[in-house]
């Protein structure tokens, strides 16, 4: 009887073991906090940082460096913590309209950025003064979308300019060539030969993110809302993008991918395996490639996205971080010297570009090719072409898409029902997007 | 004076209550008449309040969404209702049972689910209904030459997913519910109903499930709130409080969704306050059926 309850017990702290190291593990929910600033002194100010996106804090890690070097008695020590997404997101908002326990600087994504617009108590820091400086050099719709009433509150990391990814070992394998890719008819005849060749689709039907809406909608020079922020999501335009998509789906052109859009854990499985040959995705998506898909290294190249017709705009500017500066600081004007350095100097945007692999948007280093075309760079040696190549060649033509009150409303209801009942239960393009339009308005109401 | 207040025979019961009745006023009474007030509000952290009358709640009638996280919360609360009674009520009685091997092993691997966190259950559970061919339950189907299902992409797939991974988790905790009234059971009922030459489900039918009653009462009520308030399974299950379609959405998911990431906690505030009502009128339909309210006899 003692042998058996011993072999009991045994098993049962194995078991328990084993349930409690996975608690500690959980790969989603991780939150970390991290000291930066390793050559700060004694006298250092020490502010808080929270971010959703883990190589964002190697960038400041890096500023943080050359900023204590250059302002000997202006050190900062930074605690860095990275959240996941909607939890960082969700603690913030509820921090800074609260007044406590909100960080001194803080990351805020494009999508969720008019939610801390709201009201008349703007809960953010203005950064005017700090931007003034770098007025002239850097892209004015990439300050825009983060202003309201002729103040700035965020700094972004990137431009975010969409690009077409194409796995030319695949489009190799079913004799299409990606630079002969330029209207979306030429990418539907090289998706229906991809198919037939090689049993792989040539693109994404995406159900959890709008990307694709946007640059559709972005080349038709138009938007998800009119030019009062009014949503107009049965538009025309809208109309026209998602039957295009739809008909690319039905001849295997794109397909629904595991995850919902290319910007997944699952999707980036998918792309790993080879099983999908293209992204159509904002610059940023290189940091993915390099980071997150390693086997594919040496197979993409970049182009500029296909259109409906020659002349059209081949870029939008799509997603995007701005980087705040809270009210309730220890130190609110040293936070916004740094955010501005940070963010916007040309030191910070070269190693925006080195670091985190983004189009930086102070433009002085796009020409930069010492910079740019460094081939010690991990961007550079993981893609067959050169970004800024492209990037180069598209600058005039990308466009904005409004990020405005309505518009986390309007990506809630495509993400969650719209793009969901067109792509997996085929409803009809105009009936899903008449019925978004009225979800849209209902809860705005 | 001291000692003859502490020993009074009238105050002392009132010292005793004490405790739950400040508990009761600060952490449930408050909050609720607050939550109330702001219901009718239109109320956003950090910006000043406006008066709105019932217009959260003419909203909340029409909203959709809303009345698809009631149908999915009442779905849910019904299928844990089915499953986490009957099957638990039947495993304590066979782990009870004289003829029953290794009885701690089964009763301690039973409990072991309620101890992991939600977070790191509906995680794995999420892997293992994922769309992918490789995913666990798509590997295994695949062996039967069944094509992989996009499991937490249709309402009656996920909602299946939810539901077991409730009976994963609290089978055992109302197990052990039923165990712990099992043992307070006289075996002279056993043994007189033995005499009479009753048979194994007589004796069930008669003895064991009448004086189970209260314990199934108060199976049911617990079950019947958290079935109602399910909302972190659903949401590591989803990877957030988006599901496709809304699928997984609840009544708690959609009062987070508009109070903690809108910043609408007027209309969030409403919404908690259906839920309480949905909750109270079901609980006290169910105990009056039950008989709960009646005075024992003596």
């Amino acid at each position: 009887m003692k042998k058996r309850s011993a072999l009991i017990s045994i098993v049962t702290v194995l078991i328990m073991s084993l349930v409690f190291t996975a608690c500690g593990n959980p790969s989603d929910s991780k939150t970390e906090t991290q000291q930066l600033g390793a050559n700060a002194g004694e006298n250092a100010t020490e502010l808080s940082f929270w971010t959703f996106v883990d190589l964002h804090g190697k960038h400041l890690d890096k500023m943080l460096g050359l900023w204590n070097q250059q302002n000997p008695d202006k050190q900062i020590k930074l605690n860095v913590t990275v959240m996941p997404y909607d939890d960082m997101h969700n603690k913030l908002l509820l921090a800074v309209t609260s007044g406590k326990g909100a960080p001194d600087i803080a990351d805020i994504e494009l999508g969720q950025f008019p939610k801390f617009l709201e009201g008349d108590n703007v809960p953010l820091e203005s950064l005017n003064d700090v931007f003034a400086p770098y007025k002239d050099v850097v892209v004015p719709s990439r300050v825009e979308i983060y202003s309201k009433a002729d103040q700035v509150y965020g700094f972004d990391y990137h431009v975010g300019a969409t690009l077409a990814f194409y796995n030319t070992e695949i489009l190799e394998q079913a004799g299409v060539d990606y630079k002969t890719i330029k209207t979306w008819e030429d990418y539907k005849q090289a998706g229906i030969k991809v198919y037939e060749k090689t049993g792989k689709y040539l693109g994404t039907a995406d159900t959890s993110a709008t990307w694709q809406a946007s640059l559709l909608l972005a080349q038709q020079n138009a938007d998800f809302t009119d030019e009062n922020g009014n949503p107009k999501v049965n538009s025309p335009e809208m109309i026209k993008a998602y039957e295009m998509l739809v008909d690319l789906q039905k001849n295997n052109v794109i397909h629904t991918i595991p995850g919902g859009q290319p910007d997944t854990e699952e999707a980036k499985g998918e792309y790993n395996k080879g099983n999908y040959a293209s992204a159509l995705m904002p610059e940023w998506y290189m940091s993915r490639f390099v980071n997150e898909m390693k086997d594919l290294k040496g197979k993409y190249a970049i182009a500029p996205l296909p259109v409906f017709e020659e002349g059209n705009p081949r870029s939008v500017g799509l997603g995007g971080t701005g980087t705040v500066v809270t009210k309730n600081g220890k130190d609110v004007q040293l936070a916004k010297e740094f955010v501005a350095f940070a963010k916007l100097s040309k030191e910070a945007t070269t190693e925006i570009w080195n670091t985190l692999g983004f189009d930086p948007i102070n433009m002085e280093v796009w020409k930069d090719d010492a910079v740019t075309k460094n081939p010690d760079n991990e961007y550079v040696q993981y893609f067959k072409t050169n970004a800024f190549d492209t990037l180069n060649e598209i600058k005039d033509e990308i466009q904005a898409i409004k990020s405005v009150k309505a518009s986390p409303t309007i990506s809630n209801v495509f993400n969650t029902v719209t793009l969901n009942a067109i792509f997996e239960d085929g409803q009809d393009v105009k009936e899903a997007l008449d019925e978004a339009q009225a979800a849209i308005e209902q809860e705005l109401k | 004076m001291i000692k003859k207040f502490v020993y009074s025979q009238k105050v002392a019961p009132y010292v005793f209550v004490l405790p739950f009745i400040l508990i009761f006023l600060i952490f449930w009474f408050y909050p609720l008449v607050n939550s109330f007030v702001m219901s009718f509000q239109d109320k956003m952290l950090g910006q000043d309040p406006k008066w709105i009358g019932e217009a959260n709640y003419s909203k909340l009638l029409t909203d959709k969404v809303f009345l698809t996280a009631i149908k999915n919360s009442v779905v849910y609360m019904l299928g844990t209702l089915v499953l986490l009674i009957p099957f638990p009520m039947l495993f304590a009685v066979m782990i009870n049972s004289k003829l029953m091997m290794g009885r701690e092993f089964f009763k301690s691997s039973f409990f072991l689910p309620a101890l992991t966190s939600v977070a790191v259950a509906g995680t794995i559970f999420r892997l293992t209904f994922g769309e992918m061919e490789g995913s666990l339950m798509n590997s295994f189907l695949g062996l039967f030459g069944v094509e992989p299902i996009k499991f937490l992409k249709d309402g009656e797939w996920s909602m299946a997913a939810l539901l077991i991974l409730a009976c994963w988790r609290w089978t055992g905790v109302n197990m052990l519910y039923y165990l712990s009234s099992l043992k307070s059971i006289d075996n002279e009922y056993y043994e007189a109903a033995s005499i009479d030459g009753a048979s194994a489900w007589q004796k069930f039918r008669t003895i064991t499930m009448p004086l189970l009653k209260p314990t199934t009462v108060y199976v049911t009520t617990i079950s019947v709130y958290a079935g109602l308030a399910m909302f972190t399974e659903s949401l590591m299950m989803f990877n957030g409080n988006n599901s496709p379609k809304n699928i997984g959405l609840t009544i708690v998911g959609f009062l987070y969704r508009q109070g903690i990431e809108k910043n609408k906690l007027g209309y969030a505030a409403a919404v908690g306050i259906i839920l309480l009502v949905i909750a109270m009128v079901i609980n006290l339909t169910q105990l009056k059926f039950s008989g709960m309210f009646k005075k024992e006899e003596d």
